[in-house]
């Protein structure tokens, strides 16, 4: 037989067609594919934005001079603090934020002004209250970044100045005004692939076990190839879908840059989604019944969401959680799509990552395709 | 008119030596010589636990045996299964069926999976759906199907490929007694044309329509031959007889 005659005798074909079918079929779920993007970046585009913003604020003004009225001021420019009054002493500070009317305070030591006069640092004090890593990571870093500027414009100097007037130590990381919209966008693209891959992957083979059809395939001469291949590229186009929903509505709603090269962005989503429907067949090939294969792929999407760097930075968190993070393939998928998206980098400083995903990609295909067995056993 | 494959016509369909299949300390099957000719309806019993399916499972490739060797259709199970596949049918007791398919959807799946294509595939489906009744509702989603039409379309799917054996695991279970009699009549069509059939069954006017009987009890083979020599062999009155003997002295051994 020649090549293309056994291609176009795979039972593949049947496979892929019979898929599409069913996907067509059940609007439902296929709404939901197509819906839950636009949702989910509406949710956590608009939600976390608003809380990062106008973090209620109360102001311990010791100093009671222009430059630090002036300072105060830039703070509450920034549009993350929202002033909500004037303490009265420490210990009002500290009650203020521990009934929760505040979640920052800016306290402005007596001797400020004098020390800008005199050249040196000039020490001013953001407390926030860290229980919110999210809306507290975003004040910090407006923080640091108002104390940075405020430096040539107190002192009425243009020099810049070399020590820094706000005494915050924080790193502020590359999105400057802390648009949240922007690092979440990749986010979402990472969280939302990992989560229709995995587990709708998982389940829809489960499916088949559950109502014997398997079985039925498994007496087919049907191979394991074609029967995977044929399950899984269907929603790995849906993976591809869902990204340029995301893509379109967050360019439209938050004006998400989309600095590097589309292209490229595109071939690099390709080894995470092999990875995950990797994922995806191993669930499936580990579970009997639809609600396992459920309950194993929440197990696996936890940590994605927390660990890898989704929601929280993975520079913070403690070693044994960067461990657990380093073992997700989504952790070095969230690098390349913020890498791509919002610095525009090219393929030469992602290519670490790019290659790790292609390993996972490898493996957790290699690890599914072993543990998938054509029996019933 | 279609004839099954001619693989190898040479010799029986089934012929197995001390098969054997444990599942851990459970023995399920225990050295099983069987033997069916070309052409046979041949009816396999016993009661549940048996080890029936285990058998069908052996021999249609679902499951390795632990020891001994089988043919089916002149392939050896442990070495050429994938041959096998492409020459066997096998309907299971769920039927198989893709639900939110429709009847002729299903068909073509199945014809499509066994390596059908083309015209020659759709010339197929429109044979089969003729053959077995099925064209009236031929866009009906299989879900909606009552027992008798989802057995019928389970049959339709299992023998696509016009295998030259079919593996029929209790396939009138919960189906009425009209939609019973009309399936036999499409067995006795397929057995006509020289396709052999193996079927489990729990229904004693079912294992009369078979030409020759085989009885397993714990997992042994104790009874084997026409309705009218097993019946012999026990010194009973009917198969039913010979059955509820059975299912009495397995219960006795378990307790």
């Amino acid at each position: 037989m020649s090549l293309i005659h056994r291609l176009r005798r795979a039972s593949f074909w049947p496979m892929l067609r019979k898929e599409f079918i069913q996907m067509r079929r059940d609007r439902f779920t296929l709404a939901m594919l197509i819906g839950i993007p636009a949702i989910q970046l509406a949710l956590f585009g608009y939600a976390v934005q608003t809380e990062v913003r106008n973090v209620p604020t109360v102001v311990l003004d010791q100093s009671h001079t222009p430059q630090s009225r002036r300072l105060v001021d830039m703070m509450a420019n920034t549009r993350n603090f929202r002033i909500i009054r004037n303490a009265t002493n420490r210990e009002d500070v500290r009650n203020a934020i521990e009934r929760g009317e505040a979640a920052a305070a800016i306290i402005v030591p007596p001797e400020f002004a004098t020390d800008l006069k005199r050249g040196h640092t000039a020490q001013a004090q953001v407390i926030v209250d860290a229980a919110d890593p999210l809306s507290s990571a975003a004040a910090i870093s407006a923080a640091a970044l108002t104390g940075a500027r405020s430096g040539p414009e107190l002192t009425g100097r243009s020099t810049p100045v070399v020590a820094p007037v706000v005494d915050v130590r924080v790193r502020p990381w590359y999105n400057p005004e802390s648009r949240s919209s922007h690092y979440i966008v990749p986010g979402i693209i990472g969280i939302l692939l990992t989560m229709t891959m995995v587990s709708i992957t998982g389940a829809a083979i489960v499916r088949e076990r559950e109502r014997g059809t398997l079985e039925q395939l498994v007496v087919t001469p049907i191979g394991k190839t074609s029967l995977m291949l044929g399950k899984t590229i269907p929603f790995a186009l849906v993976g591809y879908l869902q990204v340029t929903v995301i893509l379109v509505l967050g360019k439209l709603l938050f004006d998400i840059p989309l600095r590097g090269n589309l292209l490229l962005l595109y071939l690099l989503i390709a080894p995470f989604v092999v990875a995950s429907l990797g994922t995806g067949l191993f669930i499936s090939a580990v579970t009997k019944t639809q609600v396992q294969a459920m309950q194993l792929s929440f197990f696996f999407i936890m940590p994605n969401i927390l660990l890898s760097g989704f929601m929280f930075p993975r520079a913070a968190m403690p070693e044994p959680a960067q461990w657990v993070g380093a073992a997700l393939p989504l952790t070095y998928f969230l690098t390349v799509m913020r890498g791509v998206l919002l610095k525009g980098v090219a393929m030469n400083d992602i290519w670490r990552d790019a290659v790790i995903l292609t390993g996972f990609a490898v493996v957790l295909v290699a690890m599914s395709v072993r543990k998938f067995s054509k029996t019933v056993e | 008119m279609t004839s099954p494959s001619q693989s190898s016509v040479l010799g029986p369909a089934v012929v197995t030596r001390q098969l054997r299949k444990t599942f851990g300390h459970l023995v399920a099957v225990e050295s099983l010589d069987l033997e069916i000719k070309r052409g046979e309806v041949f009816g396999l019993l016993g009661p549940n636990g048996s080890g029936k399916t285990t058998t069908i499972r052996m021999l249609t490739g679902l499951m390795q045996p632990t020891s001994g060797d089988a043919m089916v259709v002149g392939f050896d199970v442990r070495r050429d299964s994938e041959a096998i596949r492409r020459n066997i049918g096998y309907m299971s007791q769920k039927f198989g069926l893709y639900e939110d398919l429709t009847i002729v959807e299903n068909i073509r799946f199945y014809a499509g999976v066994y390596g059908l294509i083309g015209a020659e595939r759709e010339s197929r489906i429109a044979e089969l759906m003729d053959e077995l009744g099925l064209t009236e509702r031929a866009a009906q989603l299989a879900g909606t199907l009552s027992g008798g039409w989802k057995q019928r379309l389970a049959l339709a799917c299992a023998t696509a490929h016009r295998p030259a054996m079919v593996f029929l695991d209790e396939p009138t279970a919960g189906v009425d007694p009209a939609a019973r009699r009309r399936f036999w009549e499409i067995i006795y069509m397929l057995a006509s044309r020289g396709t052999t059939i193996l079927v489990t069954t729990h229904y004693m006017d079912e294992a009369e329509r078979c030409q020759r009987l085989g009885f397993l009890s714990r997992g042994h083979l104790i009874g084997l031959g026409t309705v009218q020599e097993v019946v012999d062999q026990f010194k009973l009155p009917s198969i039913e007889d010979v059955f509820i003997e059975l299912q009495r002295r397995d219960e006795g051994a378990a307790a």
